[in-house]
């Protein structure tokens, strides 16, 4: 099969798209494509589309390179990389709900994110009329002898986003999950298409709102490789810090979260002190709890305030304190263990399949950060391990949150010491000619990938894929045999985003 | 187990005290809200959340309300699971045509007397995402809105004054629906 270089060879280069190669590819390309990504030589790292071009991010895993290739489908028609590829399978719907392009073989053509319900067809291809009504939504059958379905959603019983989860049971065992997305598809690849890059670097911050800083720092530095400009390293440093506050804000959370999933409300209780603590350093540091609309493409809004160097050392040393005696509360705690080891396991195979990254790819043996490869600044001058293990299962996740907490507080240590006076912005270019930027940076969840089209000054297109894209189908993996009441358990411990997904 | 509860016996708790500088002003609030809540409701306010399309950002804020630094619960207030059970439901993000059915479902599904808040920017008017082929808007396009708290996300502190203003209009004759 061919390796990425071939397939990049084998295009016609496009001009102006930085800093990884894209190319036009012929269909027989794009089919060789499809079978590098079924036979596992290649990666897939996003699939989108425009109005009349698909496009395929890919990663080669013996290299670690990437690229993009684009086929044009002038007919409105481009061969399924599903048909071969599964986790390419989600994208393809969407692609065909969004643009109206269809995925020839496809496995599956049913709607993704449409409803029905937005009085449109294709709203960013050719807008076409749609029927007044929302045809009911088939779901996938299971057959056997007393098996019983379980709905359960849109709205859930916690304080969580929407989503619909249907369950065919056994008794009290899964013996499928189906899910169905798309509740929280607000149309912002299509609000982002004409915007100016402010408005679009709003809306990117708000794609996920656990994830602000890391989308709004994967928009940016898409901008700033499309125009090819170099942060001054003030801002790169202080990008990073927030980047590791808010995987510490959320990795705390989610171990507390989980534990009280399994009935474990003290973890829950000290964990989200700590995220408190987090949280409010970051409103001292940065003026928002959440430290959102801070990462601008160019640099930053605004500087770090005076006091805030020592109101996050502070909440280090608290967290530096503290999570240890709670580590071992975790690992001492047989009823808690209980529910998390053997629960929820996401074999080395299927991560590997799709690609997954963050926490649920790393806890199954995917040794990805997209800080270390292909790696960006300033983790090129930071020491940092990525911890990886191959169990697969919630405890697994758990545990490489613990890792994770320990090395961002051990970056964020790291850049409050490098962090010296300077300039925390360039001013932006408005390029004679369309250019083109891609960015992969790692947010909490996993890798988030970025790809926008400049063209005088405005975003003509830009799609961002969120992490959960390749994490979701593997939680429909992992239940499967598990029982009803562990679901939230391993749904928590997956902590898939609906927004970042859904768009 | 034994060893962890006898430790938890004798030493100290690990949950810190409540931060200083906002102490004052939490007590203060916790008194007016649990007030006002048992004159009106008895001894308890029971929200059921909707997240109509949010980001996700304003769910983080709510979640805050219940770790120990806030501790709604001490105040009366509480999460429910099921809108039937509720006295209020607080409904965040622009609408979605996605979850505009939903919406509507949960509100017919809450029992009279009910309250609707509607909380961060988006809840008010769509925000950022108004005018997408995707979004109806504002909570208030599609359900009746109490009140609206402002933010993107609103802190958890603002979103409990946000309660209690609530609780004060409810005080002073305002209809509920």
């Amino acid at each position: 099969m061919p390796a990425l270089i071939d397939l990049i060879r084998a295009g016609r280069r496009v001009e102006r798209h930085s800093p990884w190669p894209r190319v036009s590819v012929d269909s027989g390309t794009w089919r060789s494509a499809a079978g590098a990504l079924a036979d596992g030589s290649l990666s897939l790292l996003g699939l989108w589309g425009e109005p009349s071009r698909v496009h395929m991010a890919l990663l080669d895993n013996s290299t670690s390179n990437i690229g993009v290739i684009s086929l044009d489908c002038r007919d409105r028609r481009y061969a399924s990389v599903a048909a071969r590829h599964r986790p390419a399978l989600r994208p393809e719907r969407t692609i065909h709900d969004l643009f109206g392009l269809v995925a020839i073989e496809t496995p599956d053509s049913r709607p993704w994110l449409d409803h029905g319900r937005w009085q449109m067809l294709a709203p960013l291809g050719e807008r076409l009329d749609a029927a007044p009504d929302a045809a009911p939504y088939p779901f996938l059958s299971a057959e056997g002898d007393s098996l019983h379905q379980i709905p359960v959603g849109p709205v859930h019983a916690g304080i969580i986003e929407p989503g619909h989860f249907r369950f065919t049971a056994s008794g009290e065992t899964v013996v499928r999950l189906e899910q169905r997305l798309g509740y929280t598809h607000k149309g912002v690849e299509g609000l982002m298409a004409g915007s100016t890059v402010e408005q679009a670097a709003r809306l990117a911050g708000r794609v996920s709102g656990d994830s602000t800083v890391a989308y709004g720092l994967a928009f940016a530095q898409a901008v700033e490789a499309a125009q090819q400009i170099a942060v001054p390293p003030r801002a790169v440093l202080l990008r990073a810090l927030m980047a590791e506050l808010e995987r510490l804000a959320n990795h705390l959370g989610d171990i507390g979260a989980i534990c009280n999933d399994a009935s474990f409300a003290l973890m829950h209780a000290h964990c989200g002190v700590l995220r408190e603590q987090v949280l409010r350093a970051a409103d001292t540091a940065f003026g928002h709890r959440l430290m959102r609309d801070i990462v601008v493409p160019g640099g930053l809004a605004r500087d770090i305030a005076g006091d805030g160097p020592t109101a996050i050392r502070a909440a280090l040393e608290q967290i530096r304190r503290h999570f240890p005696s709670l580590v071992e509360l975790y690992d001492n705690t047989a009823s808690l263990q209980d529910r998390t080891v053997g629960t929820g396991i996401v074999t080395v195979a299927l991560a590997r399949q799709f690609a997954a990254g963050g926490y649920v790819g790393r806890a199954s043996g995917r040794t990805y950060d997209a800080r270390r490869s292909p790696g960006y600044h300033p983790y090129d001058g930071l020491r940092f391990d990525v911890p990886v293990l191959s169990d697969g299962d919630v405890n697994a996740r758990v545990w490489i949150r613990i890792r994770e907490v320990e090395q961002s507080l051990s970056l964020a240590g790291q850049i409050l010491d490098a962090l010296e006076a300077g300039p925390i912005k360039v001013p932006l270019q408005i390029a004679p000619e369309p250019c083109e930027g891609i960015a992969l940076v790692e947010g909490f969840r996993g890798d988030i990938l970025a790809w926008l089209r400049l063209s005088d000054g405005r975003i003509e297109r830009c799609h961002l894929r969120d992490p959960s894209w390749f994490q979701w189908p593997l939680l429909e993996a992992a239940i499967e045999g598990n029982i009803v009441a562990d679901f939230p358990l391993c749904n928590k411990s997956f902590n898939c985003s609906y927004s970042g997904h859904d768009l | 187990m034994r060893k962890l509860l006898l430790q938890s016996l004798f030493r100290q708790p690990l949950t810190e005290q409540a931060p200083r500088p906002d102490d004052a002003a939490i007590a203060e609030l916790a008194a007016t809200v649990g007030r006002t809540a048992r004159r009106r409701l008895g001894r308890s306010l029971s929200i059921r959340e909707v997240d109509a399309g949010s980001c996700n950002g304003c769910e983080l804020e709510i979640h805050a309300l219940s770790n120990p630094y806030y501790d709604v619960e001490r105040f009366g207030i509480r999460f429910v699971a099921s809108p039937r059970h509720a006295d209020v439901l607080l409904v965040t993000g622009p609408v979605t045509k996605n979850m505009r059915e939903a919406l509507e479902r949960t509100y017919n599904a809450t029992p009279d007397p009910k309250w609707v808040v509607a909380a961060g920017d988006c809840a008010r008017d769509g925000g950022c995402f108004a005018g997408s082929y995707a979004v109806v808007g504002g909570v208030s396009a599609i359900v009746p809105v109490d009140l609206h708290i402002p933010g993107c996300p609103p802190p958890p502190m603002t979103i409990l004054r946000g309660l209690l203003s609530l609780l004060e209009e409810v005080d002073s004759g305002g209809a509920a629906r």
